[in-house]
């Protein structure tokens, strides 16, 4: 259950930190944003919703966009642009 | 937002969570009349757990966390939950205003001294490592999170140890707390000077002295002193300075970036504002229910005290045949409004009396909250319910999930919750206890260990910011 952050291939990136609850999702998700550049995509794989409330928050504060969704069964997906 | 999708999830109810969920609902409402019909005078018991199964459900849904509150803005500067939190505490002072002034307030201030700000520190400090705050981790255990469990268990146990220092204690505590001790006259059973709790306790805590602004204004019209003291001066105006600190300081960057403006009106700055406050909407719906809630316990426990002519539930505990565990004064911890640790320490010094230890020869639980078997601790079925509460909801929403904490987390969960329990028996509370139901009696020790809590909680944020670096110097995070 170690946090994992891929590069998948150039501009994508993938984060999971399933298994993690507060605060960790949403300080890993900052922190692996941190290494993006501007447009670059990150996957991201987690299963503790209410960091996902956080991060949503901090995404629209920070200008990355979230533009998809899947709520899967047991974690949920997002696919976030970085702004 | 992703909570509102849920909700609005068609057959709420119809899938395999949302039957656990009636289940559960059924069972607790089956026990409720099993106990109602072996004697009516256990309705005194069942408020509390009723009134925890509401908490429980406004919690999840409003994923009520201080936690979260201190930790996310300091860390990743989102003020969405700290906003949730002020305007649940601005509502809670409305509704625990009506109640006072109906005379059924059962609220006790706290007295006022060094000991907020430091166990309001501690406790900061703690709730940043384990994830949840006294009230978070309740309703994340209910949503089958194992490691929110762990920071209960270490809460209560570390509550329980501290109130039960040993004699090697002594000498960490000023002599002239024993002195001040001494001349208290309590009880020899009690060993008033052999232990630095109650050496704390009755050599200090026991000087100070507490109060309202209610009675700080004092102007004999019950109306005036509530709802200008306690209401709008202690809770409402400094909660208003708080948001439109939070709002200049987070939220009014990404709010002109969003909506493309160069130069803000007044006009633009208040749709900021109120932009803000519903980012927060379902804690702030949460917050009401809580706030709304939290005053008809109060309320309700006032009248059944008057109904049965008590003033503590002890009392009809000795008249239901229930003798066992009760402190010297013949009574129990019973608050009668929405609190959380004392009955956790009550649960960890039950335990450490099965194993032999005599807890009954210090203040905290001799003198004043005795350790009653948890089936009969009200508080403690209010904390219970507070955990099936949540689960109903989760289990409804599919958000139920069993969750095993791996050895990192569960070390944070028991080092922090160490920390939390000794900060809220310093602090006499949690951020229920300490800060919410203080602030919105008119009690300003609450923002005292509100400020300690937030200082605690930079403290925390810096800390595990140093660990995550770190951790993610290595192979992990290197990309």
């Amino acid at each position: 259950m170690a946090i994992k952050f891929d590069k998948v291939s150039d501009g994508h990136f993938q984060l999971d930190v399933c298994g993690y609850v507060c605060p960790h999702p949403q300080m890993y998700t900052k922190k692996a944003l941190q290494k993006l550049e501007s447009g670059d995509e990150l996957v991201l794989v987690f299963d503790n919703p209410s960091s996902g409330e956080s991060i949503i928050a901090m995404c629209e504060t920070e200008g990355n966009d979230i533009f998809e969704r899947d709520e899967g069964n047991g974690s949920t997906t997002w696919k976030i642009r970085k702004g | 937002m992703a909570t509102d999708t849920i909700m609005t999830k068609p057959g709420l109810l119809a899938h395999a969570g949302g039957y656990k969920a009636m289940a559960l609902v059924a069972l607790v409402t089956i026990l409720s009349l099993g106990l109602l019909a072996n004697d009516t005078r256990w309705i005194y018991l069942l408020v509390y757990l009723w009134f925890g199964v509401a908490y429980g459900v406004f919690l999840q849904y409003g994923r009520f966390c201080m936690a979260s509150a201190v930790r996310d803005l300091f860390a990743i500067k989102v003020p969405r939950m700290a906003v949730g939190v002020m305007i649940a505490t601005a509502l809670f002072s409305v509704t625990a205003g009506l109640v006072t002034i109906s005379g059924y307030s059962v609220f006790h201030p706290h007295p006022l001294g060094w000991h907020i700000i430091a166990g309001g520190l501690i406790f900061g400090f703690g709730m940043i490592f384990t994830g949840g705050c006294a009230s978070g981790s309740l309703y994340k255990t209910g949503e089958g999170n194992m490691g929110s469990m762990l920071v209960l268990l270490s809460i209560s146990f570390s509550m329980a140890l501290f109130a039960d220092l040993g004699s090697w204690s002594n000498n960490l505590a000023p002599a002239s707390w024993a002195t001040s001790a001494l001349e208290k006259g309590m009880p020899e059973s009690l060993t008033v000077t052999d232990g630095w709790f109650d050496l704390f306790t009755a050599g200090y805590v026991w000087n100070q002295s507490g109060g309202t602004v209610a009675d700080m204004v004092g102007t004999g019209n019950i109306w005036v002193d509530v709802f200008v003291g306690n209401v709008l001066l202690t809770a409402i105006l400094p909660i208003l300075v708080i948001l439109v600190i939070l709002y200049m300081t987070t939220y009014r960057k990404g709010y002109i970036r969003r909506n493309k403006l160069e130069t803000l009106g007044f006009g633009d700055e208040m749709r900021g504002i109120w932009g803000m406050i519903t980012t927060s909407k379902n804690t702030a719906i949460a917050g009401l229910g809580l706030g709304v809630f939290a005053g008809l316990q109060m309320w309700a426990t006032g009248a059944l005290r008057e109904h049965y002519e008590i003033f503590n539930f002890g009392e009809l505990l000795i008249k239901m045949g229930y003798t066992e565990g009760l402190s010297i004064q013949e009574t129990v911890f019973d608050p009668g409004y929405w609190y959380i640790t004392t009955q956790e320490a009550q649960l960890g010094g039950w335990v450490m009396s099965l194993f032999g230890r005599d807890v009954t020869d210090n203040i905290f639980f001799g003198l004043q909250n005795g350790i009653p078997n948890p089936l009969i601790n009200a508080p403690l079925l209010m904390s219970v319910g507070i955990i099936v509460g949540a689960s109903i909801l989760a289990l409804s929403r599919r958000e139920f999930k069993w969750k095993v904490p791996n050895m990192e987390t569960a070390t944070f969960a028991i080092v922090g919750g160490a920390l939390m329990g000794i900060g809220a028996r310093l602090g006499m509370g949690c951020n229920v206890g300490a800060f919410f139901a203080a602030v919105t009696n008119g009690d300003l020790t609450g923002w005292i260990f509100l400020a300690g809590m937030l200082i605690g909680g930079l403290l925390g944020v810096k800390a595990f910011n140093m660990w995550l670096n770190r951790k993610t110097a290595g192979d992990e995070f290197d990309i």
